[in-house]
Formats: structure tokens, sequence, C-alpha cells
């Protein structure tokens, strides 16, 4: 019995590769995704798992007393699975996956079951437990490309849908069908400071991304639930690795056979 | 005062004290109101749960509720389909219980969603590849159903049936009762399943992930099972309940033994078939999606320790089988109650097990427990869902010729 259906993407296939070695931790990519994507600010933000955060960094740590303790931080938004088990589950079909890798929501469809929530083992999806509040003034700068979410739904990391739709109106005004390496990327990816977020089409051979994800230090989160994630992370070290992924060691064995 | 409306041929106690205990029901339904309000009017933030917890104490509640109502279409299925004509002494009790259980699971949900107005979505726009949707449409049509095989009982009321048309009305809906008894089995099979199944499919929550049968895991039958486990313990319990604060016998000893006889003989099946399942589940589905029974439980006595697996099973699985199995047990009315309190009881923490523990435990490596406590709302609306129970079971009572053999057993 398999619970799983693989979706095929097009011509196109966007991927992210976060480079946790090159991570900061500084949070810029998380502010850049919460103004690019319109996500409400409430005045007390202490409860984090109320938050709507579409992008979370996580702290880890190597567990070692100084003078050896290490961190790394590990950026986490929606995984755009290419099995992914919200699509499968939502009884409403408010969420789904579109050719170029993207898994979408449709918040006027979206009835606030939960079930995506549960079904998501990256706590990816958050859900909008008030009505949406922006600080006075900055509801001016709400970006009109996005629509703001009612209460009672559920949103998350959309890949920056709406900046794909944008380069694909200016290729197409070019005379253009595809478009080029870094003509489409996320606020995240371009808020980085120290590039340690790429973004990109994969099925491109000359793109960055499609070399990135060959690299042997690169891995994704919970690989071994089969949700084929889209989002690939890259650490030299060792402990990262094994820390951020549950399945190194099976890992780590397949790469010494090869 | 209400003499007109009591069936004839039984006595009720003074109107007077019955009033005082529906304006007590009334006043935790009042309480509990107030909480739904809040909520509908504040947004679900009024409670306590969270983007890990999407799940909590209603989804419990609605699992837990659609099982225990399972007593309506096992008993049926028992008394319509398979002909034991005993059970037609207790059949009206649990058609009420089992319609009470089933309001109480759709009203809830109606409470538990994000946007309620929009609960049609899961109609309109049917995903047919997800278990919610078969639910949603299973035990939204089994409702119908339960209200059709209420309507009779309603209807027997003395005053209603002094009208001839509603008489013979009533009467012929009981001589077509088993079609609606067979189609009551057919979508309580399908939605207790799916039930089991939307958890079972969950390859990304390694607790609840079962593999199985063709499309459906495990827990699509195992579900299937508890609900006929612990349906009819709950019908059975509440007779016992109406028996002693009315003072009254309503149901003959033998019917009573008979339908806990079949109970414990399920129960026993039911927990054989858990017992393997969790071991296969602990043995092989766990260690495939690389991880130990021990991280899939916070030690042994914490929020969600191994205690919760040992009262499942143990206290609360093997203590009523054992009752409800053994002759000499089941005779004695105090231990029978027991045996079908643990039964009932057993099923609710499997079911909270299911939905809450299985969002509770860490996916990441680097991530947390979290633990959930319901809120005083979360709380207060529970229990308005059961005061309402009570209240309808006791207008039932009082007003509805619920228990055939009740005047001949209090001469």
């Amino acid at each position: 019995m398999k619970h799983e259906h693989k979706y095929k993407s097009g011509p196109e296939k966007y991927v992210m590769v976060i480079d946790i070695d090159k991570c900061t931790g500084c949070g810029a990519c998380v502010i850049a995704c919460a103004v690019e994507n319109n996500l409400p600010v409430r005045t007390d933000e202490t409860r984090k798992l109320l938050s709507v955060d579409w992008l979370v960094i996580y702290k880890i740590t190597n567990g070692k007393p100084f003078p050896k303790t290490r961190i790394a931080y590990i950026p986490r938004g929606c995984m755009h699975c290419d099995n992914p088990m919200c699509v499968h589950v939502c009884p409403a079909s408010a969420t789904d996956k579109d050719d170029k890798g993207v898994v979408s929501q449709i918040y006027p469809r979206c009835f606030g079951c939960r079930y995506c929530m549960a079904a998501c083992p990256y706590h990816a999806r958050v859900f909008n437990w008030w009505d949406p509040t922006f600080p006075k003034g900055t509801e001016r700068g709400l970006n009109p490309d996005v629509s703001t979410r009612m209460r009672g739904v559920v949103e998350k990391c959309s890949f920056c849908n709406h900046r794909y739709q944008r380069a694909k109106e200016k290729a197409m005004l070019e005379g253009r069908t595809t478009l080029r390496d870094g003509e489409y990327i996320t606020a995240c990816a371009e808020a980085c400071p120290t590039g340690a977020i790429t973004f990109g089409n994969v099925k491109d051979p000359n793109s960055k991304v499609s070399k990135l994800v060959k690299s042997p230090f690169a891995f994704r989160l919970l690989e071994k639930f089969g949700t084929e994630p889209s989002v690939y992370y890259i650490s030299r070290q060792e402990w990262v690795r094994r820390e951020a992924d549950r399945y190194f060691e099976e890992k780590a064995k397949k790469i010494s056979k090869e | 005062m209400d003499a007109a409306l009591i069936p004839p041929g039984v006595k009720r106690c003074d109107f007077k004290i019955f009033l005082g205990w529906i304006l007590f029901l009334l006043a935790i339904i009042g309480w509990g109101a107030y909480a739904v309000f809040l909520v509908w009017y504040k947004a679900l933030n009024q409670t306590n749960m969270n983007n890990y917890f999407g799940f909590g104490i209603w989804i419990t509640l609605d699992l837990a509720v659609i099982a225990l109502g399972g007593g309506a279409f096992f008993t049926a299925f028992l008394r319509y389909i398979l002909g034991i004509d005993k059970l037609k002494n207790i059949i009206s009790l649990a058609t009420i219980v089992g319609w009470v259980c089933y309001a109480s699971a759709l009203f809830v949900l109606g409470l538990d969603v994000g946007q309620p107005l929009r609960g049609w979505h899961i109609f309109w726009y049917a995903n047919v590849h997800s278990m919610l949707t078969e639910v949603a449409f299973c035990i939204t049509t089994y409702f119908i159903v339960l209200c059709i095989e209420v309507l009779p009982i309603v209807l027997e009321n003395v005053q209603l049936a002094k009208n001839r048309f509603i008489h013979l009305f009533s009467h012929n809906m009981h001589e077509y009762m088993y079609v609606f008894a067979a189609v009551g089995v057919f979508l309580s099979f399908f939605h207790q399943g799916s039930l089991g199944g939307m958890y079972g499919v969950l390859h990304t929550r390694p607790f609840a992930y079962r593999t199985g049968f063709f499309i459906w895991p495990w827990t699509f039958f195992i579900f299937i099972l508890s609900a006929i486990a612990s349906g009819p313990a709950l019908t059975l319990l509440v007779t016992w309940i109406l028996q002693k604060v009315t003072g009254r016998r309503l149901v003959a000893k033998d019917v009573i033994l008979l339908l806990a006889k079949i109970t414990g003989s399920i129960l026993c099946f039911y927990l054989i078939v858990k017992f393997i399942d969790t071991w296969y589940w602990a043995t092989h589905i766990l260690p495939e999606k690389g991880m130990t029974l021990k991280e899939c439980y916070q030690g042994w006595f914490g929020p969600y320790g191994l205690w919760l697996l040992f009262a499942e099973l143990g206290v609360f699985g093997i203590i009523p089988a054992i009752i409800l199995i053994t002759p000499r047990f089941r005779e004695n009315e105090w231990l029978l109650a027991v045996g079908c309190l643990f039964d009932c009881i057993g099923i609710v923490i499997n079911r909270f097990v299911f939905t809450v523990q299985t969002l509770a435990i860490p996916t990441y490596p680097f991530d947390k427990w979290v633990v959930y406590s319901p809120s005083w709302q979360e709380w207060a609306s529970t229990i308005m869902i059961l005061a309402i129970g009570a209240l309808v079971v006791s207008l039932a009572y009082r007003y509805l010729p619920l228990f055939p053999q009740e005047p001949e057993l209090n001469p």
C-alpha cells in the first residue's frame, strides 16, 4: 500500500538551496518574506506558535561545552514537496501543486480544518488564529500583488509565486518564453546578505541550483518520509548534517559505498 | 403538570425535580454557549491550539463521540439485519444516544473549523483522495439516516400518537426500519473506517501511520472494530445510569447481559488485533520511518508518556474485556457498569493519542516536545456538548416510550 503520488513537473522545476554554513541567522530573509507577502503583525507576538511566519529559523548546536560549542541556523519555509501530503489530505482541494513545482494555497477556498497542518511534518503551514492586523501606517506598504488572508484559514510560503508571474510577463514582453537564471527569485533569496539562499530552475542545466543540488554535502530535511522536498540544504560540517537530518547515518553509508 | 405527555403505564419523578435538573443542565449549557459565542465572534485564538497543535480537545471529542455513537448502527445491525429480536428493548435508547453523539460531532466540527460558513466547500470542492472528504460525506448522510431512525421514536409520544396520520406514519416507518438500518451500517462502516484512515495515511507522522490493505491503512479497520466494541458499552452505561438515577428497571437483565456479552467478545477481538497492530508498528513501521518507540513517548510519566499506552490497552482495555467476557463478572451490575465505563474511557484515550499525541511528537531531530492543554473555552464548550446530551436523553426518557419492558418490569 502506498499513500504516495509523486508530482511530475513541467519544463521548469524551481528549487531552493540553502547553504547552512553561510547563514548567520540574521533574520533578513524572515523580514523580507513578511514584507513581501503581507504577513500580519500583532502587538504581542511572544507566543511564536501562534505567529503567522512563512519562514522560520531554527537554531541548532553541537551540544558540546565551550570552547567546542558550535552553532548553526536552519531557515525553513515550505518544502514544496513533490509528494506533498498536504495536497493529498486537503478535503476541499484548497491546495495544489503546479507544473513548476510550487505547492499553492487557495485562501478563499480553505475552510480551516487544519488537516494539512497535521499532515505536514515540516510545520510549514500556519493558521490565522486572528483577523490580520498591520501596525498603523504599514498597511500603506502592503504588496498589491499578494492578497491578505482572512482569519480561520491556513497559509504558507508560496515561493513568491507572484514574482514568477511578474518575471514571466516581463519575459513575454521581451519575446521570450523561458526565464533566465536569477530572473525569478524569492524575496528571502534576494534579501540574504551572505548569499546563503539560492533559488532557481533545477531543470536548467546552467542554473546555479542545478549544480548545488549535486553537492555531496547537500541533503533535504526528513527525507525518509518520502515527501521529496524541493528545498535542499548544504553543510560541509558533519555535525550539522547529523543534527539536521535524522537519516544522516544511512545517507553517509550510501555516500561511502558510492 | 406534564402528566399528559408522559407515556402511559410508567411513572416519572415529580415535575419540579425534573425541572430543577433541566435548569441545572441549562446553566451548564449557558456557560458553554458563552464560550461558543466567544469562539465564533473572536475566532479560534480563544483556544489553546496553535500551529503545532492544529487538532485539540474538540477533535478528540469528535472522534470519541462518533466511536461511542457506534452503538446505534451496531445495535440496529444486530436487531434488524441479524434479527436478534431481544434487542428491540434497548434499540430506541441506542438510537437516541447515537443521534446525540452524531449531532454533537457535527456541531463540534462547526466550532472547530476556522471558517464555519465555508463548511459546504468540503462537498462542493471535494477532494476524492482525502479521507476527510469521505468522513464528511458519510457522517452527514448517516446523520440524516439517524434522524429518520429517531423520527418514529419521537412520534410515539402519547400526544403526537393521538393523531391518526402520525400514528400510522410512525408505525409504517418501524416496518421499513431494516432498510435504514442497512444503509446506516453501510455508511457507518465507511466513516468509522475513514476516521481511522485519516490518521493511518499520514506517512509523515510515524506515530499514526500504518500500512494496510489496498488503499486502506489498518487503522481503517481497527477504528471500525473499536467503535462497535465501545458504542454498545455506552448504551449499556446510559441504561445503567438511568436505572440508578430513576430507581426503576428499564431493560430486562437478559437483554443487558446479551449486549454486554456481544460487546465483550468484540472488545476481546479488537484488543487482539490492536496488540498485533501495536507490535507491528513498534517493530516494523517505526524503524522504517527512522524512529523508535521511545521517541514516540515522553518518558514513562510525561504528559504524553508511555502510561497512556498502558492505560489505553491495559487498565481501560484488558480489564473491561475480562469483565464483559466473564459471565460471573458481567452479571454483577456494578462490575458491568465499571466494565462499560472503562471500555468507553479506553476508546477516548485511543482517539486522544491519535489526534493530539500524533502532533506532539517532534518530527525534526532538533525540535522539542510541545504540550497542549485546552483553554476554558474549549472545556466549557466540550462540557456543554455533554450537558446537551444529558438534556436530550432526559427529555427522551421522560416523554417517549423508550423502554417497552418498563411497565412489566415495574408493576
